[in-house]
């Protein structure tokens, strides 16, 4: 029994101490199944991509990590590099981000347009400054206990600014931003939460290359140098081929893919999915699946 | 855009003027032909005649086709002159703009502060009453009462229609607990405050997640019905005859009346009312920059932050891990706080509450003023507060008009009309309100107002 736990994920880098499982996660709206029995592991420190065609339901397994939807049925389980482990099906949304450190970004941004791009950043910090404040009633006294870590959350705000880019911008209101750097905003507030995984809906939409390049450094940057786990929802493929260790690919609900960028690039179903083929191609693909699947079951 | 640009450059187009002039002409006569033309007067026999009056209508629309000719032909060009030359001038506030932005509040403070001297100075004390009790009392309530709105409406974004309720909650209070167990004001001032609050917690329990219209609608019902208990609760709150003989703030226990222990004996100074309403003023004038000095306090913190944060955008606060049902709470039950101080320093300055008083065109007076003044801004809100409820007064002296008009004028039945007008017409001047812009809480090399077209409204 314990040579079978041992062995078996041994073959995966990523079923190694995952920073997330998700284990059989349905999600039904009324008769419709968005996410059909899903079951995936994020690797700790990975960036991980979360491929599928439109409505595919990736950004619905977002909701679902991030707590803004409840799966039908199913676990996810978040466990933290010190060990502590979070159910988040059970949790509310902004104890799922306060708690167990998940941050996410929206596929249409969601920054706070009329703050300043710092303002944006100190929002991001509130739960530990608002326990600084002694919640408020010492902050309104004005105590240096606070005074001291406002003065530490500027200083990570700057961090992020300068790791993005921004340092400039940094007095403008986030809206006045141009859109490749209000993306990159974004993902600065996350990471000024501190999160152990980083959710990003679709970061490269809408960027040209040349952003898009920078936004590779930065997540390979984050990966490198944070203690960040990194799940990506994302269409542009140079951004999932070149930066992914382990992608997942989805399709109407249902995991059609899970390995290497290599292989699932290879895979037939993946191309079928993305490009579409003949009924007859699809049918010998499956009966080939069939085969592969009867011979590893025998 | 196009057809301004084009007058800008050839004059205006007179035909097109006389054309629009003729059309606002046939407009005009449709709606004033039988709306001032036909006059029903009762004759002799008290039959209804019919009378005409044509002239005046011809007056009428006389005036508009010659008026919408001039602004067509004249003003546009002028103002879309001036509009250009504004668009041309680099956006570099000027330095009387900087100094007013940086000296006006301040010098507004002490001009406050001064206020009762000036005009006892210049009216003498008996002259004095009606400038700092109608106008310097009544319009510093609405000022901390704005000011108290302004934490909800304008930082977290949650349209409140009901926040008279709070205020009468803490009237109420002061009014019940200081008749039948004579308790000091100075007391009972917290105690109406954290009262006020603990009803905005109850109310904002269930109905926080309501967002927009339906929240707006649920704090609108709930003003009502604390109305409608104080009228029918008549064992406690004696209905619609309210309580009277509440007694009277004292300055550490010296009372303002003839008594020989009373203030005016105390420092041998002539009998006179105008002692108490001055330091009423002083009094309310400290309770509204109380709430200022809050309010612009915990803008600066993580909870005023996450009230903009919310207002901004509700479930981007969400993913960050901020709870926002606690930090609309704590906006909720700060607002009605203040309002409880405001309410329960009313009832001891009109010495009788009713629940006449604590009627919905309160509310909608009090949202009306935060709107106005530019949603989230203190100045904007004082100035707004200044202009409704001061010139709601001064409209009251309008008896001049008299000399005009004749002496069947009364001026006091023009006071809403003219007050709308001026409501409308400001809307269009400023759609944002008074002060649009928002000032940002914190800054690393610059402080850079932020203009008000991005800065969101709030969703409730």
């Amino acid at each position: 029994m314990n040579d079978l736990l041992q062995t078996a994920p041994a073959t995966l880098p990523w079923e190694n101490n995952p920073v997330l499982a998700v284990e059989h996660v349905f999600m039904r709206f009324g008769g419709l199944i968005a996410v059909n029995d899903l079951s995936f592991s994020v690797g700790r420190r990975d960036i991980t991509a979360l491929i599928g065609p439109n409505g595919a339901g990736k950004t619905t397994v977002f909701n679902c990590i991030t707590g803004f939807y409840k799966p039908t049925q199913g676990m996810l389980r978040l466990q933290h590099a010190s060990g502590a482990t979070f159910l988040l099906e059970r949790m509310a949304d902004f104890r799922i981000s306060a708690k167990a450190r998940v941050a996410r970004t929206f596929q249409n941004i969601r920054l706070f347009s009329g703050m300043t791009v710092l303002e944006n950043l100190l929002v991001a910090q509130h739960n530990p400054l608002m326990l600084a404040s002694g919640m408020t009633i010492l902050g309104v006294l004005g105590l240096p206990g606070y005074r001291r870590a406002e003065h530490q959350a500027i200083e990570r705000a700057k961090y992020w600014l300068e790791r993005t880019g921004l340092t400039p911008r940094a007095d403008d209101p986030a809206g006045d931003l141009p859109y490749g750097a209000q993306r990159r905003l974004e993902i600065a507030r996350a990471m000024c939460t501190g999160p152990e995984l980083l959710c990003l809906d679709e970061p490269a939409a809408g960027l040209n290359p040349r952003e898009s390049a920078e936004l590779n450094a930065l997540l390979l940057g984050i990966r490198e140098t944070e203690k960040t786990s990194i799940l990506l929802i994302e269409h542009d493929m140079s951004v999932v081929m070149e930066i992914s260790d382990h992608v997942i690919v989805l399709e109407y609900g249902t995991k059609i893919a899970d390995g290497t960028p290599s292989e699932v690039r290879n895979d037939p179903r993946v191309i079928a999915a993305y490009l579409g083929v003949d009924d007859e191609e699809v049918e010998i693909v499956e009966e080939n699946l069939d085969q592969i699947i009867e011979g590893a079951a025998t | 855009m196009a057809a301004e640009d084009t007058a800008s450059k050839h004059g205006p187009d007179i035909a097109a003027a006389v054309k629009d002039a003729l059309l606002s002409g046939v407009v005009a006569l449709a709606l004033f032909g039988p709306l001032v033309g036909l006059r029903t007067e009762q004759n002799m026999r008290n039959e209804l005649v019919i009378q005409g009056r044509w002239g005046l209508v011809a007056a009428i629309v006389a005036v508009i086709v010659i008026g919408r000719f001039l602004i067509l032909t004249l003003v546009a060009p002028a103002l879309a002159q001036h509009r250009n030359r504004a668009a041309a001038r680099p956006e570099h506030p000027s330095a009387l703009r900087q100094a007013l932005g940086k000296w006006f509040a301040p010098a507004s403070i002490a001009f406050l502060f001064l206020y009762p001297v000036l005009i006892v100075s210049l009216l003498g004390f008996q002259g004095s009453l009606k400038w700092v009790d109608n106008f310097g009392i009544q319009i510093l309530i609405y000022v901390m009462l704005g000011w108290g709105l302004n934490i909800v409406v304008g930082l977290a974004g949650l349209l409140d229609l009901g926040y008279v309720a709070f205020y009468a909650v803490g009237a109420y209070s002061y009014a019940l607990l200081s008749s039948h167990f004579g308790l000091s004001f100075w007391i009972l001032l917290p105690m109406a405050g954290i009262f006020a609050a603990l009803w905005g917690i109850m109310l904002g329990f269930p109905v926080l997640r309501l967002r927009g219209d339906y929240l707006a609608i649920v704090t609108l019902a709930f003003g009502e019905i604390i109305r409608l208990v104080l009228i029918n609760w008549r064992e406690l709150t004696n209905g619609s005859a309210g309580i009277s003989s509440i007694p009277k703030v004292t300055l550490f226990g010296i009372r303002f009346d003839a008594s020989p222990d009373g203030f005016a004996k105390m420092f041998e100074l002539p009998l006179s009312s105008a002692y108490y309403k001055i330091f009423l003023y002083y009094l309310i004038l400290l309770l509204a920059l109380l709430t200022a000095f809050v309010t612009i306090r915990l803008r600066k913190l993580p909870v005023g932050r996450a009230w903009e944060a919310l207002r901004e955008d509700e479930i981007a606060c969400r993913s960050l891990g901020i709870n926002t049902t606690n930090t609309k709470l704590t906006a909720f039950a700060l607002g009605a706080l203040f309002a409880g101080f405001a309410g329960s320093f009313f009832a001891a300055r009109q010495g009788f509450v009713s629940p006449e008083s604590f009627t919905f065109m309160e509310s909608a007076i009090i949202v009306a003023i935060v709107v106005l003044g530019g949603m989230g801004s203190m100045v904007g809100v004082a100035l707004a507060a200044v202009a409704m409820i001061g010139g709601t007064e001064l409209l009251r002296e309008l008896a001049f008009l008299k000399a005009i008009f004749g002496d069947n004028f009364n001026p006091d039945q023009f006071r809403m009309l003219i007050f709308g007008l001026a409501m409308v017409g400001i809307m269009i001047w400023k759609p944002r309100g008074f002060v649009s812009s928002r000032e940002p809480t914190i800054f690393l090399a610059e402080k850079k107002a932020i203009s008000g077209s991005l800065v969101k409204e709030g969703h409730g």
